[in-house]
């Protein structure tokens, strides 16, 4: 399944860039937290986040939902300043 | 009188009925900084009956490349009399409060108690996290705005809809904190001075907005921007049913902060008293190289992130150790690394930071 990627905060920096395209290796059952799995594995300091939203399209997805490909999917962690 | 608010009547969907509900409405910025100028500016403006300024800090000079409150002159003042001051002045008719205190989890519920919407203009995920629970606990509507370098968050929750029920809070979001080291803060990453211009004036939108009753705020959706390719994105969020709120904590705990001791917070003047007395101690700057050599006390430098590699020599210091950093967050930091390696005793840290030695005044 290949997918859009838009990182933004800290996450960009951990990927390394501000937008991506991915091959996952995932069929087309799969769910956000199966997206979730693969990315911790290829960039171990997302999951140090301990919170990190993803959205596709314009809905903050939940962990169970489908991973849509036709939706661009958002890098959403949490930031703090003020 | 009326002649102040010509503008706001002169909108559709906007009359007399909407005026007299901001005017009758109470509004708790929490955090008079870069997110709370602006809001406090424009609520006041706007003529918010009651507004309440929650700080514990006082100016200092890197505050005003953001911090659109404050002139010059205002340098080591208290930021919520200062704030007070300046809003009374654009506003006469309004009721301003100030609570020149840190929020937690004791003082919490009393000070939220005169008011029905809070905004977060804080700095720190404890406090974001304490806001949040409270505002669901006690039932306020809570809007939400967070910032880092170019980038912000919006978002409305807890709000009240109109079968009484409440919309998501911030643990629908993001239902765990991240470590303190995961995520940089303002003064560590840094921030474009104008962003907590644009996320803190929306915070005031939004809170109109909700107390006139008037368009569609973001209940139940999260805004974000990136103002370095002006990218932004609305989206709906729901809520989680794992994340019930039942009870306050212990925020520092559950955002991964040691317990430290308050003994171990030394302030200005303690550590002022320190050197006029050759009190022997050995002060390190926690900061980076570059911040070291912008400006730094008689110190010496040992960056955050390489002082794992002296937790031996610390060990064996026959003097107690002082860590400082810009406004005291990373030296505190610095203390709950050496706690990890059980070092407490004679390990302190100057509260707020080389900001707070700069405006320090012998009448402090």
């Amino acid at each position: 399944m290949n997918v859009n990627i838009l990182a933004f905060g800290i996450t960009k920096e951990i990927l390394g860039s501000r937008s991506l395209n991915l091959d996952l290796p995932l069929d087309n059952g799969a769910t956000v937290e199966d997206l979730r799995e693969y990315l911790f594995e290829k960039y171990p300091e997302l999951k140090k986040l301990n919170s990190l939203g993803i959205a596709q399209g314009t809905v903050y997805a939940q962990d169970d939902d489908r991973l849509n490909p036709a939706e661009e999917i958002a890098l959403i962690p949490p930031v703090s300043g003020g | 009188m009326q002649d102040r608010y010509l503008r706001h009547l002169a909108l559709p969907d906007f009359g007399p009925e909407q005026q007299k509900k901001l005017a009758e409405s109470s509004v708790l910025v929490v955090g008079a900084g870069g997110l709370g100028s602006p809001a406090l500016l424009y609520l006041a403006a706007a003529g918010i009956g009651t507004i309440g300024i929650a700080d514990p800090d006082v100016v200092s000079l890197s505050n005003l490349q953001r911090q659109v409150l404050f002139r010059e002159a205002d340098l080591g003042e208290s930021k919520v009399e200062k704030a007070a001051e300046q809003i009374s002045l654009l506003n006469s008719e309004i009721r301003v409060k100030t609570h020149f205190l840190r929020l937690n989890a004791e003082n919490v519920e009393a000070t939220l108690s005169d008011y029905e919407l809070v905004i977060d203009g804080t700095d720190n995920f404890p406090t974001r996290y304490l806001l949040n629970d409270a505002c669901v606990l006690f039932g306020k509507t809570y809007i939400y705005g967070s910032i880092y370098q170019y980038e912000g968050q919006v978002a409305v929750f807890n709000a009240l809809r109109t079968d009484k029920s409440r919309g998501p809070n911030y643990r629908d979001l993001f239902p765990a904190p991240p470590p303190p080291e995961a995520v940089p803060d303002c003064a560590e990453g840094g921030v474009l001075g104008i962003l907590p211009g644009i996320i803190g004036t929306l915070q005031a939108s939004e809170a109109i907005k909700v107390l006139a009753g008037i368009g569609e705020p973001l209940d139940g959706k999260l805004w974000i921007l990136d103002a370095a390719d002006m990218t932004s994105r609305k989206m709906t969020i729901s809520a989680r049913p794992e994340t019930a709120i039942n009870k306050l904590i212990d925020y520092q705990l559950f955002c991964g902060h040691q317990p430290l001791k308050d003994s171990q917070n030394l302030r200005v003047k303690q550590l002022k008293n320190w050197m006029q007395t050759s009190r022997p101690h050995r002060l390190i700057d926690v900061r980076t190289a570059e911040e070291y050599q912008e400006n730094h006390l008689e110190s010496e430098n040992i960056p955050l992130d390489t002082l794992d590699k002296h937790i031996q020599a610390f060990k064996k210091s026959p003097q107690d150790i002082v860590f400082y950093c810009q406004t005291g967050m990373r030296s505190k930091r610095a203390l709950e690394l050496l706690y990890k390696h059980n070092l407490k005793k004679g390990f302190y840290h100057l509260e707020g930071g080389i900001e707070a030695w700069q405006s320090y005044s012998e009448s402090d």
